[in-house]
């Protein structure tokens, strides 16, 4: 069944003016050009059927939960037939079958260009941003998912609190031990520095690593790649100091910290940002070790 | 406020067609690890039969007729025994190959290259392994 709210009749039927002059008015003129832009629309939508009818579309099968609606409390999977377009991505497709089959459809997108992080997916088997997932290097049908180990609120859409607390449990912030004198002097960085944590900056806070995390799956507690990617990137900066670096390592180095990560590789695959975010935990690693076994 | 569709954990091993390289590795060596911990025990059960043999008569001992050399010899007839033997010795050269990987990435070493290290030790372990079966199996037919 459909939970599509059945479509508003067009506003032009509703409003006739009473006194009809000699020269078109304002009113009609406008109509004329919402007739013509409605005409429009109606020769895109059959374009849209003919190339549907010509073959050139792809297939996508998108998961289907809404709590609150009846018909939707079980999952499922609902497919859409979208026109291909060349470079079209996942979100692109999305976007197309919410305009145009269901508006219920429900995703988070907002910048389409990989920067705002909102649209990462589990599509065909893993975990991608969907703005940035071109559907011709997609296998038909394309299985689009919300990420997994993540609780559903609805369609695509997942909870993001736990991902967000764990990000906040690092202290992500820049806090140096000791401030210049004048206010506003910059904090320089060495190139050498800003080199090695050049990457760990890139993070986008899309939660695809922590999807991705079989750790992170069974253990809650655990920081999770996103979060002791965004330590590594503080812990990492010269600018902070002795002290600062000490209570970060505190905070990555504790029972469900750093130790946790098993190298599966899997956040490093997924990463939309390509950080080598195994790398960066390894580091880190070492560098707890370092700092709790001191020989001299 | 809405309730939500949890999905749990059970549907993790259905992906694993999805499972990458890192992923498999991973997971091979938990199970080496395990087999290994288990033949450690077989293997402790099967010795100690040398603490009851050594008690026994000089004649006997060379004779071959006490429970250590009964049991091992009773054991080394079994096909299965046999084939198990190779197996063990898949295990175990898996995980070595694999805790070697591990150790290098540890240090940091090669992390670009950790899918191609992981495919380079199982194909050494399947090298190794079709070239010991000759002699594991010699004699068992």
């Amino acid at each position: 069944m459909s939970t599509q709210v059945p479509q508003q009749t067009d506003e032009t039927d509703a409003e006739t003016e009473p006194d009809a002059a000699e020269e078109p008015s304002k009113g009609d003129l406008r109509r004329e050009k919402k007739a013509e832009r409605a005409a429009e629309r109606e020769r895109e939508a059959e374009a849209a059927e003919n190339a549907a009818a010509g073959g050139n579309t792809r297939e996508l099968k998108v998961f289907r939960f809404d709590p609150e609606i009846e018909g939707k409390q079980e999952p499922r999977f609902d497919e859409f037939h979208v026109p291909f377009e060349k470079g079209m991505t996942v979100l692109d497709a999305l976007i197309y079958a919410r305009d145009t089959y269901d508006s219920s459809l429900t995703f988070r997108h907002s910048c389409r260009q990989a920067v705002c992080g909102s649209d990462a997916m589990f599509v065909n088997g893993q975990q991608r941003l969907a703005c940035k997932t071109q559907l011709s290097e997609l296998s038909e049908p394309v299985r689009v998912e919300p990420l997994p180990h993540a609780d559903v609120r609805k369609d695509l859409v997942v909870d993001m609190e736990h991902f967000y607390d764990q990000m906040d449990a690092v202290e992500p912030f820049f806090d140096a031990d000791e401030l210049p004198e004048d206010e506003l002097a910059e904090q320089r960085q060495s190139r050498q520095n800003r080199e090695k944590v050049k990457m760990s900056t890139r993070c986008i806070w899309c939660g695809a690593c922590m999807s991705s995390c079989n750790i992170a799956a069974g253990d809650n507690q655990y920081l999770g790649p996103a979060a002791l990617n965004k330590a590594y990137r503080f812990a990492m900066d010269d600018r902070e100091g002795e002290a600062r670096k000490q209570e970060r390592l505190e905070i990555i180095e504790q029972e469900h910290g750093v130790w946790r990560c098993q190298t599966q590789f899997s956040c490093t695959e997924v990463c939309p940002k390509d950080i080598p975010l195994t790398e960066h935990i390894q580091e880190l690693k070492r560098e707890a070790v370092k700092n709790n076994l001191k020989f001299w | 406020m809405s309730q939500s569709h949890n999905r749990g954990l059970i549907e993790d091993f259905g992906r694993w067609r999805e499972f990458r390289a890192g992923m498999w590795a991973w997971i091979f060596h938990k199970f080496t690890g395990w087999v290994l911990v288990g033949y450690l025990f077989t293997h402790i059960a099967v010795l100690s039969t040398a603490i009851p043999a050594s008690g026994q008569e000089t004649a006997v001992l060379q004779a071959g007729d006490d429970v250590y050399t009964q049991t091992i010899v009773t054991l080394e007839e079994l096909l299965l025994v046999r084939i198990l033997e190779v197996g063990l010795l898949a295990v175990a050269v898996f995980h070595i190959l694999n805790g070697t990987r591990l150790l290098f990435i540890d240090l940091g070493v090669g992390l670009e290259s950790q899918d191609k290290s992981f495919y380079a030790s199982l194909i050494l372990t399947g090298l190794i392994t079709v070239a010991s079966v000759p002699t594991f199996l010699a004699g068992a037919f």
